[in-house]
Parts: structure tokens; sequence; C-alpha cells
């Protein structure tokens, strides 16, 4: 299972992102090892279509789910026509760490 | 024969463009042969000042990629070409976003299989008429919702005809895609601003698109008298000239609320408008001439 996190930063102490397309880095993060690595978000420089090309981002690292502060209505046709979950973090959250211990004791809510 | 374009923009909205337009084709009709484009097509209303009989609707259409996905080996290589994510693929299924297509081509170009073909999609309106004793009238809308008003302006542009010796082109507001796409091509760019620094900051925004193009351009002020000087002082510095002024006057408002042209209203200031047309043209022959 692996889990892409929308993040201000390159750690797992980074502050999560609430936006989702536009966000600077995506934290990608393996359940079944713990492993993690910090991709910068080339789609954060479009003028247009940066949900797409961050949900094609998504799709291609063979996530099952995206977990962001909200998805705007592109990145949610294209991520759900690719079966990969949503799921919402609030600003309740201050790290990534944080983000991923609520995944994995089940308090992300659904988009 | 060919026609000469100004094109009337002004960076911030509300500072007077469409008066202006509207009352160089009305003085212009008088004398010489006059085409109108309003390209402010997210919202035209040239058409309420000069009132044109519109006698042809077309439809404004871009081409939209239609994946024939049999066809399709699911390369990528359309998702790789589409500058704006227009197109995503999810295994071996290619999925489109119509609202993120400008309808450029490149994915059917670029398909080694030919799996992709072009197919219309309404985004809006073109408008074709007559107006007073002879304007040709031009004007196109965007359907709301959609993004893209570009194509409509491309689209009215090309619709235009050469034989008319002057076309008046109504920008939109703002700085940005549909406000090039407008000007790009004028002969001569007359900006409306007003001396506040509202207009200021955006006029700066406008004469730095013109550096860009490389049209000739002139300033109009109106709502002459609000505000403060640094308009004109900061134009001194430029080889932008204050091409006219129209002083603040509560029954200007009052007679545009109306939907009147303003150079009906007040018929002392067509001669000026004649004279701004003719300043115009001086300016581009002395610019042949270097």
């Amino acid at each position: 299972m692996i889990l892409l996190i929308s993040s201000k930063g390159e750690t797992l102490q980074s502050q999560p992102n609430l936006r989702f397309g536009r966000a600077p880095f995506f934290i990608e993060f393996n359940l079944s090892d713990d492993a993690w690595t910090a991709h910068r978000n080339d789609a954060v420089k479009e003028s247009s279509g940066a949900g797409v090309a961050a949900s094609q981002f998504i799709i291609n690292r063979h996530a099952s789910a995206a977990i962001s502060g909200r998805f705007g209505p592109n990145a949610q046709r294209a991520l759900s026509y690719a079966d990969i979950k949503m799921l919402t973090f609030d600003e309740t959250y201050e790290t990534i760490q944080s983000v991923i211990e609520g995944y994995k004791s089940n308090r992300l809510k659904a988009f | 024969m060919s026609t000469i374009k100004i094109a009337i923009a002004s960076g911030k909205g509300g500072t007077g463009k469409t008066m202006i337009a509207t009352s160089l084709a009305a003085c212009l009709d008088k004398h010489i042969p006059v085409q109108f484009l309003d390209c402010d097509v997210e919202a035209p209303n040239a058409h309420l000042f000069l009132k044109p009989e519109i006698d042809s609707l077309q439809a404004a259409v871009i081409l939209i990629p239609e994946v024939d996905q049999d066809a399709c080996t699911a390369c990528g290589k359309c998702v790789e070409v589409c500058e704006f994510h227009a197109l995503a693929q999810m295994g071996d299924q290619i999925l489109l976003f119509p609202q993120l297509c400008h309808g450029c081509g490149s994915c059917q170009r670029v398909c080694p299989v030919s799996a992709i073909h072009e197919t219309p999609r309404q985004i809006g309106n073109l408008r074709f008429g007559k107006a007073r004793s002879g304007i040709r009238f031009l004007t196109g809308d965007l359907t709301i919702s959609e993004p893209m008003p570009t194509p409509i302006i491309r689209q009215l542009k090309a619709r235009s005809t050469d034989e008319c010796e002057i076309t008046i082109l109504d920008s939109p507001p703002g700085a940005s895609c549909a406000v090039v796409a407008t000007i790009h091509d004028a002969d001569f760019v007359i900006l409306v601003t007003e001396p506040t620094p509202f207009g200021l900051h955006d006029l700066k925004q406008m004469l730095g698109v013109l550096d860009q193009t490389g049209s000739p351009g002139g300033v109009i002020i109106n709502r002459d008298g609000i505000g403060d000087v640094r308009v004109e002082a900061y134009l001194a510095q430029t080889s932008y000239p204050v091409m006219m002024k129209i002083p603040y006057q509560a029954e200007i408002a009052v007679g545009l609320a109306k939907g009147e042209v303003f150079s009906d209203l007040f018929p002392q200031y067509q001669a000026k408008f004649i004279n701004l047309y003719k300043n115009i043209i001086e300016i581009l022959n002395d610019k042949e001439k270097v």
C-alpha cells in the first residue's frame, strides 16, 4: 500500500499542504516497510491543469490513496477514474507524520 | 485594400473602453467604412450602445480529441505532448478533460496509430450584423462556465474583412491572454485609463504588454479631474502620448447608463474623435517613413 500525501516540505516533519494540485511536494509513503520519498511536484508551475498533472503523477506511482486537504474537480475525476482513494486531513494535522498516523488509525475522512 | 486595425484596451476595467470604441466607430461611420469587433467575449456590451441588427449567428467551436480506445495502444504520447494537461492516462485508458483542451491538435498529430480524431465542441457563439449607417459589427459570447475566451476572439478576427478602411477592436479588460489575442496584430492601441492609483497601476501593466507586442499606442485619460496627476507624470517619461482627455462629469455617466453613444450625447466630441483618428494615421505614416 502506497500513500501519496501533499506536503509543503520534503520530510515527515514537514507541514501537510491543504491543496492537492499545487502542493510543492508529495511524500510517498510505503505502508509495507515505512519507507518514504519526497517528490517535487512539477505541476505547481502549470497555469492550468495542475490537478490533472498531479493526479497523473500519483497514478504513475501506483498509489492506492492520495491524501490532501481538498481535491479540485479535475483531480477528483482523474483519481476516481483510476480507482485511487481520496482521503483528507484538516489544519489540525501539523506534520506529514501525524497524517500517516491518522491514516493508520482510520481517522482521515474520505473526500 | 487593407484595413487599419485600432484596438481599445485599458488594463483596468470600467475606464471607458467601450465608450471610446463605440464613439470612434460612430464618428468615423459618417465618413468611411468601419468594422467593429467586440472582443470582450466574456461580457460583450458594445451592442448595447451601437444597437446592431444581427443577421447571422454561428456556433463558436473548438476541436477536441476523441480517442478510439480500440485503436489506442496506450503509448502515452498524446498525454506527454499536451501542454494543458487535458489528457491523462490510466492504465490503458486515455481520459479527456474537455475544459482544459485548447484545441491545438498536437495530440492528434503525435498519435502513431491515428487513434485520435477531432470533434467539435461548442464554447460560445459568434454574431454578425450591421450597425448605424454601415458599421460591419462582429461580436461573440463565451458560454458561461467555459474557461477560454481566446478561441472566440481568434474566430471573430478570422471572420473580419480587409475591405473596411478601419477596424476597431474593443478589448476585454486585464492584461492577459484574451487581451493579447485582441491587440497583438493591431496597428495602433489606444489605452483608456483614469487618473487614479488603480488606473495607473493597470496602465503600467498594459504598457508592459505593448512593449512586448511592439504595437504603437497612445493614452486617453477618462474622468480627468478626479484622483491625482501621477498618470500624466508617468506618461511624460514614456514615449506614449496623451491623445485625449475627457473630464469627469456626472452627465456623461447618466447618458451612458441609458445606453447612448457618448459622441451622440456630447456632439462637441465628434470633431475630437475625428482628430484622434487623424492623429493615429499621422503617427502610423511617420512610423512608416522611419
